[in-house]
């Protein structure tokens, strides 16, 4: 009886006690959760484009950061930096779409699958040999990235907004409505479904997988740019920055591995959630949870929802 | 209608040959020496019982297979490996056996899917739908609603195609490959599992696109009154040999084709 209380009363009458800390704990788990959302949309893109579960977008994230941060510190402007790093997710996803993916064409998925772990090991190997493997500060001031918060009297008492947070949570809510644009309005993103749905299809009018491939990888450079960005910036550039791909995994488990808008729901679904389950439930198994909670609350949700968010073809999928 | 990339091939000439075409894959053998060609402006029906390779036939002719040996002249160049892209991008558009589209898009995505090769604007342009980007999408617009009132398919504009019946998508396949605006255009067996009055349907179009637009058509197609009623010419072929070339009523008089062919139940 006690455990059920405290399971199921306690928290909701310490949300009702302290209604700010209650704004405090969403508002963290939001800014959180765009940025999954944001990073969940990068395996979307490339899981549509190709079917593959893109194992490298983690240590994209990072390189990306990396590469950022090890221009500057080698003299570069930032903006120009930034715009070299662009240059170099451009030029990683030409190259992958020649020396991986083009000649392992019609080889069965998880060959491809296995490719993103050679991948992976060789971004990082490329990474700590060019920039070294330790930690480094996001460059925030170069940048223009505010720091500091604001505080904000609200429901008798005080909500507390890291500036960083406000920034990361603008800056990548327009990420993800760039991408549901482009994915839904432009005609790149019609081919791109196009090819989803059929291949050969695709094929015969003409649409080009190759350049479809560059596309999509570029694209989710670029995602893992500005997670780099705004990740590093609310810790530091190093290779943990990689676990936010972990965190995209539930997000495809709820939102379903080929749905935008489950991407975009399921995020912020599994980032307020693991902010909340941690504050109000942490406690009761003495913390430490945010290492499985979203895979928790993502299975939970599809005990009651098993056709996913949005019913999109998702259990055979994965 | 566009201009041609080659050279310049009016009605009654040569647009697409197949010389001494070979095709297998490891043991088996889908196509063995077939040699045929397809006039500008002709319906060209390919048939033969299941299994024979006119499928296979097809795949050569868009990209999608490459033969073993001999090769593909199209409008006088000869592509021993055209891929699907070039083959697209040289006027050739086709539909599938067992339909192949793009079941989460709506009709008019489909179709306007059938004219990427069409569209260039840049990709900033695509995404900010902002001038030249958007002229061109109204464009393209215009001319996918005239294939739209052609084909009759006004009411499933907006549905996803996934959700319509097998006779219609059918339809939105052939509006596809015209969305295309085709110099040839390859047809797998368009009327397979249809009903009477949709067969009827599909027959009339043929016919219009071929009238109207000049299209050139090569048509799989196993009705015998239907191949009889639209093709100019008729090439048989069985177990990947072709047996018989001419037009309906030669072909229909051909005592091979009739032991292999005709005399079978599903002719
Ligand atoms: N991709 C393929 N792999 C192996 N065999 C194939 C392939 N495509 C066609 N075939 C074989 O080629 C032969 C001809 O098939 P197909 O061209 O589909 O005939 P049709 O369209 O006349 O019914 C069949 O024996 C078929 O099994
Ligand atoms: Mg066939």
């Amino acid at each position: 009886m006690d455990l059920l209380y405290k399971i199921f009363v306690d928290p909701f009458v310490q949300m009702g006690a302290a209604p700010d800390l209650l704004v405090q704990t969403v508002w963290e788990g939001l800014v959180a959760g765009v940025l999954y959302s944001l990073i969940a949309l990068g395996f979307v893109l490339i899981f549509t484009a190709s079917g593959v579960f893109n194992f490298a977008l983690g240590i994209m994230v990072v390189f990306a950061a990396l590469t950022l941060v090890g221009l500057t510190e080698k003299g570069v402007p930032a903006y120009l930096a930034l715009a070299l790093t662009v240059g170099v997710m451009f030029v990683l996803a030409v190259a992958i779409e020649r020396a991986v993916l083009r000649p392992l064409v019609n080889q069965p998925d998880i060959i491809l699958f296995m490719a993103t772990f050679g991948l992976t090991y060789f971004l990082i190997g490329l990474g700590e040999m060019i920039f070294g493997g330790s930690p480094k500060q996001m460059i925030t001031d170069q940048l223009g990235l505010p720091r500091g918060a604001v505080d904000i009297p609200m429901l008798g008492g005080m909500v507390s907004l890291q500036k960083i947070d406000i920034a990361a949570a603008v800056i990548a809510s327009l990420a993800v409505a760039s991408l549901a644009l482009f994915f839904q309005k432009t005609r790149i993103g019609r081919a791109l479904r196009a090819v989803a749905d059929s291949h050969k299809a695709a094929l015969s009018v003409g649409i080009s997988l190759n350049q479809i491939w560059i596309v999509v990888w570029f694209t989710a450079g670029i995602v893992a740019l500005v997670t780099g960005i705004m990740w590093g910036a609310r810790s530091e550039v190093s290779f943990a920055l990689e676990i936010i791909a972990l965190k995209a995994l539930p997000v495809l488990i709820l939102g379903g591995f080929t749905s935008v808008p489950g991407a975009i729901v399921g995020g912020l679904i599994i980032g307020i959630g693991e902010k909340l389950g941690e504050f109000y439930w942490g406690p009761l198994v003495g913390g430490g949870i945010e290492s499985w909670l979203a895979y928790f609350i993502a299975l939970g949700f599809l005990l009651v929802r098993p056709e996913g968010l949005f019913g999109d073809k998702l259990i055979e999928r994965i | 209608m566009r201009a041609p990339d080659g050279p310049l091939i009016v009605k009654g000439d040569v647009i697409l040959a197949a010389e001494n075409v070979s095709l297998g894959f490891g043991g088996v053998k889908a196509l063995t020496d077939v040699s045929f060609d397809i006039q500008k402006g002709e319906i060209r029906a390919i048939i033969g019982p299941n299994g024979a390779g006119k499928t296979s036939m097809l795949n050569c002719i868009n990209g999608f297979y490459h033969p073993t040996e001999g090769s593909i002249t199209f409008k006088g160049q000869r592509r021993p490996r055209m891929r699907p892209s070039e083959a697209a991008r040289g006027g050739i558009a086709r539909t599938f056996q067992n339909v192949a589209l793009f079941k989460g898009m709506t009709t008019l995505d489909n179709l306007m899917a059938g004219r990427s090769l069409k569209m260039s604007r840049g990709f900033v342009w695509q995404a900010l739908r902002f001038g030249p980007a958007m002229r061109e999408e109204v464009e393209h617009r215009k001319a996918v609603e005239e294939i739209i009132d052609f084909l009759e398919i006004q009411a499933i504009r907006r549905t996803p195609v996934g959700k319509l019946p097998y006779g219609l998508q059918k339809r939105v396949e052939l509006g596809r490959a015209l969305a295309m605006e085709p110099e040839v255009l390859l047809l797998d067996e368009p009327m397979a599992g249809m009903n009477l009055e949709e067969k009827e349907d599909m027959c009339r179009f043929i016919l219009d696109v071929n009238q109207q637009f000049g299209t050139t058509i090569a048509l799989i197609e196993h009705d015998m009154g239907v191949v009889m009623d639209l093709s100019d010419r008729v090439v048989v072929l069985e177990y990947g040999r072709k047996i018989a070339d001419g037009t309906p009523a030669e072909v229909k008089r051909d005592e091979r084709v009739i032991a292999a062919y005709l005399g079978q139940a599903h002719a």
